[in-house]
């Protein structure tokens, strides 16, 4: 005689179709309050609704956790409600941003915008005359400027704190968050004081660029710290075991793992400043047409683009601030989004 | 048999723990790189300072306790040290008031919001979210300058009005004459949006140091997850948090072009948030560099000083207070 029963595990963890429905009842019956408060009570517009809906919803779930599973349950349903309106209001507006940059934004994008530079047009021409390829090659070489000049600075100050460890460790770190903080427009000034005024007494790209990587050097030097903290031990023993000496064990065991890192490190720094505003309106003179040469004349930038057609305060000129904005927010996007494929095939691997 | 003589051993090897050239050489390189930030931060003191000190020197304390700032030229074309006033108390108590009043609306947001992703978010979810908070604080400021000046301030007016209309009995909300546009109010939500990320991130980070055993321990004991939060998260968490709210008030009074979008910049002490006058010291030097003249140019080098003391002081506790419970800090 055998027993034909198939014994079914019980998930308690997973709530039941039941529950399920229960709470999609709740859910529907305080959409319903809030229609039916709002169309009543002079209240009006999308605050009213979402805040009546919020509050209906969090009362009746309550309630009906009182009912039935008491109140501690009762209490860690509202807790549940709570925190579910924290993300909600934290990522509501990213949500908006994107859909106003990309609504607004669309309709100034066209071929030519990467393609031709100002140099003819002004701000308040028509959309489809003129474009942005001044400011995008000018981004392209502040940015590459000033990696050149805080990749080497910020890695350094990694190894230092990973691999040299020496007496200055803390206060080092201390200092790297502190240049963290320092606003942007506070690097523009000293960069004006430092280097226009007594030096070259003209605006120009290497300017900018050396405000933008006293920015740039604590996020690549903090998250190339953290890359090689990540790097096992056992790797540096190993090339030290060899008969490597530290330079030796540095330069060709422990930098070359940490290699995708370290790019992830940069895409970051980029991230940071390819749209840092500030110091590009004070530094660099935002000219309008391509220039190649950052040590001399005036050098364009998305930030300059933007601001520019955004003060004009025309209807085209509004349009091509977004339309830059846009290009901008791709530039950024592609940048993270590749920043975190990186990082996350480097965890797996 | 007896070994040869010593001539045809190789040579003994010199153990040695002193290190050799070559790494002598590299960690003299790797330290004198290290050392970039002491320089850069030292000359950004000195050049501010050496830049500024004659308007330091001329106004002296008048300089952080005055809210004048105007350039009175005599007839030669030059400036009449007599008369000019700068004075930045206005745009000091401004920068203050915008960044206190973006920790107090972007801290409990963002609490709730890293109690969201550490303990209730179901792992897919969580991703997201993580990567969504993360790529915002990636955004560029004029991004939101330009959001918060097109799409935000409309609604924010609305906002203020109602505030106004129900707890306007409270001398802070108190509109007079009834201008609610370009509001510290208004600038302090475009801060609070910027800084949601930085603070959601360093709770997250707290709130992961937490211990697990006692996590368990209060699941043990028949917590609830709320009451499990209650009882072990936000006492552990506690000056974590805090410090990272300091950091977030560190970022938005240093902030500039978001800032400068919204904010009706009055050389005027205002203490009502509703009221569409404010100050901010970033906001008031790329206001002022435009047309500034080279003495106007020393003042505002003296107000990117203080600007710049301000942070740094800031900064530097909340990162004690975040180092100390266990946070890296961003």
């Amino acid at each position: 005689m055998t027993d034909k029963r198939v014994v079914r595990p019980e998930k308690p963890w997973k709530s039941s179709p039941k529950q399920r429905l229960v709470s999609a009842l709740i859910f529907l019956g305080a959409m319903l309050t809030s229609y039916l408060l709002v169309a009543a009570t002079p209240m009006n517009g999308k605050l009213a609704y979402f805040l009546v809906f919020f509050f209906a919803f969090t009362l009746f779930d309550f309630i009906f956790h009182y009912l039935t599973r008491g109140i501690a349950l009762a209490k860690d349903a509202v807790a549940r409600a709570v925190v579910a309106l924290g993300i909600s209001l934290a990522v509501a507006p990213i949500v908006s941003i994107l859909a106003t940059v990309v609504i607004r934004g669309y309709k100034g994008i066209h071929l030519s915008l990467f393609t031709t530079d100002m140099k003819l047009n002004s701000v308040s021409d028509p959309i489809d005359q003129g474009g942005l390829l001044h400011a995008i090659s000018g981004t392209a070489i502040l940015v590459l400027v000033a990696l050149l000049i805080s990749v080497p600075l910020g890695i350094l100050t990694a190894v230092y704190m990973t691999e040299v460890k020496g007496r200055f460790v803390r206060p080092i770190k201390f200092l790297v968050q502190a240049m963290s903080g320092v606003p942007s427009i506070v690097a523009g000034l000293f960069i004006l004081s430092a280097f226009i005024y007594p030096i070259t007494k003209a605006y120009s790209g290497f300017a900018g660029a050396l405000a933008l990587s006293i920015l740039m050097i604590p996020t690549i030097a903090r998250t190339s710290e953290e890359v090689l903290l990540l790097i096992p031990n056992d790797l540096r023993e190993a090339g030290v075991a060899l008969g490597g000496t530290q330079w030796r064990t540095v330069a060709m065991v422990v930098v070359p793992a940490a290699r995708s890192g370290l790019v992830t490190a940069m895409i970051l720094g980029i991230a940071r400043i390819a749209g840092e505003t500030a110091p590009v309106l004070l530094l660099t003179g935002g000219g309008d047409s391509v220039n190649g040469n950052p040590f001399s004349g005036p050098m364009g930038s998305l930030p300059f683009y933007i601001w520019k057609s955004y003060a004009v305060g025309t209807e085209e000129s509004v349009t091509r601030a977004w339309a830059g904005i846009l290009v901008l927010l791709v530039i950024v996007l592609v940048l993270f989004v590749s920043a975190r494929v990186m990082s996350e095939r480097r965890t797996k691997s | 048999m007896i070994l040869p003589a010593s001539s045809q051993l190789p040579a003994k090897r010199e153990i040695t723990t002193k290190p050799r050239l070559s790494d002598r050489v590299f960690a003299w390189i790797v330290t004198s790189g290290a050392l970039s930030s002491l320089l850069i931060l030292g000359l950004i003191f000195f050049f501010l300072t050496y830049q500024g000190f004659s308007v330091l020197r001329s106004q002296g304390l008048h300089f952080i306790t005055g809210s004048n700032w105007q350039v009175i030229l005599d007839a030669a074309g030059n400036i009449d040290p007599k008369q000019t006033e700068f004075g930045i108390a206005a745009m000091l108590v401004g920068t203050i008031l915008c960044a206190l009043i973006a920790i107090v609306i972007a801290l409990p947001i963002s609490v709730l919001a890293a109690l969201f992703l550490n303990f209730f978010a179901p792992p897919s979810v969580k991703k997201i979210m993580v990567a969504v908070v993360d790529l915002m604080a990636a955004f560029p400021s004029i991004l939101f300058g330009l959001w918060g000046f097109f799409v935000l301030m409309p609604s924010a007016e609305y906002w203020a009005k109602l505030i106004n209309r129900y707890l306007g009995f409270i001398p802070f909300f108190q509109v007079e004459p009834p201008i609610y546009t370009r509001s510290p109010f208004i600038a302090g939500l475009v801060l609070a949006i910027m800084v949601i990320p930085i603070i959601t991130s360093i709770a997250r980070e707290v709130f992961n140091q937490t211990p697990l055993d006692r996590i368990q321990a209060a699941y043990a004991l028949g917590a609830t997850r709320w009451a499990m939060i209650r009882a072990v998260v936000l006492p552990y968490g506690r000056s974590g948090v805090i410090g990272g709210a300091m950091l977030g008030l560190g970022r938005a009074m240093g902030e500039t072009v978001a800032v400068y979008t919204v904010l009706n910049v009055v050389y005027q002490i205002n203490w009502h948030v509703l009221l569409g006058a404010g100050g901010n010291v970033a906001s008031m030097i790329l206001l002022k560099f435009g047309e500034a003249g080279p003495d106007e140019i020393k003042a505002l080098m003296a107000a990117g000083l203080v600007l710049f003391l301000l942070t740094l002081a800031v900064n530097s506790l909340a990162d004690l207070i975040v180092r100390r419970s266990g946070g890296k800090g961003r």
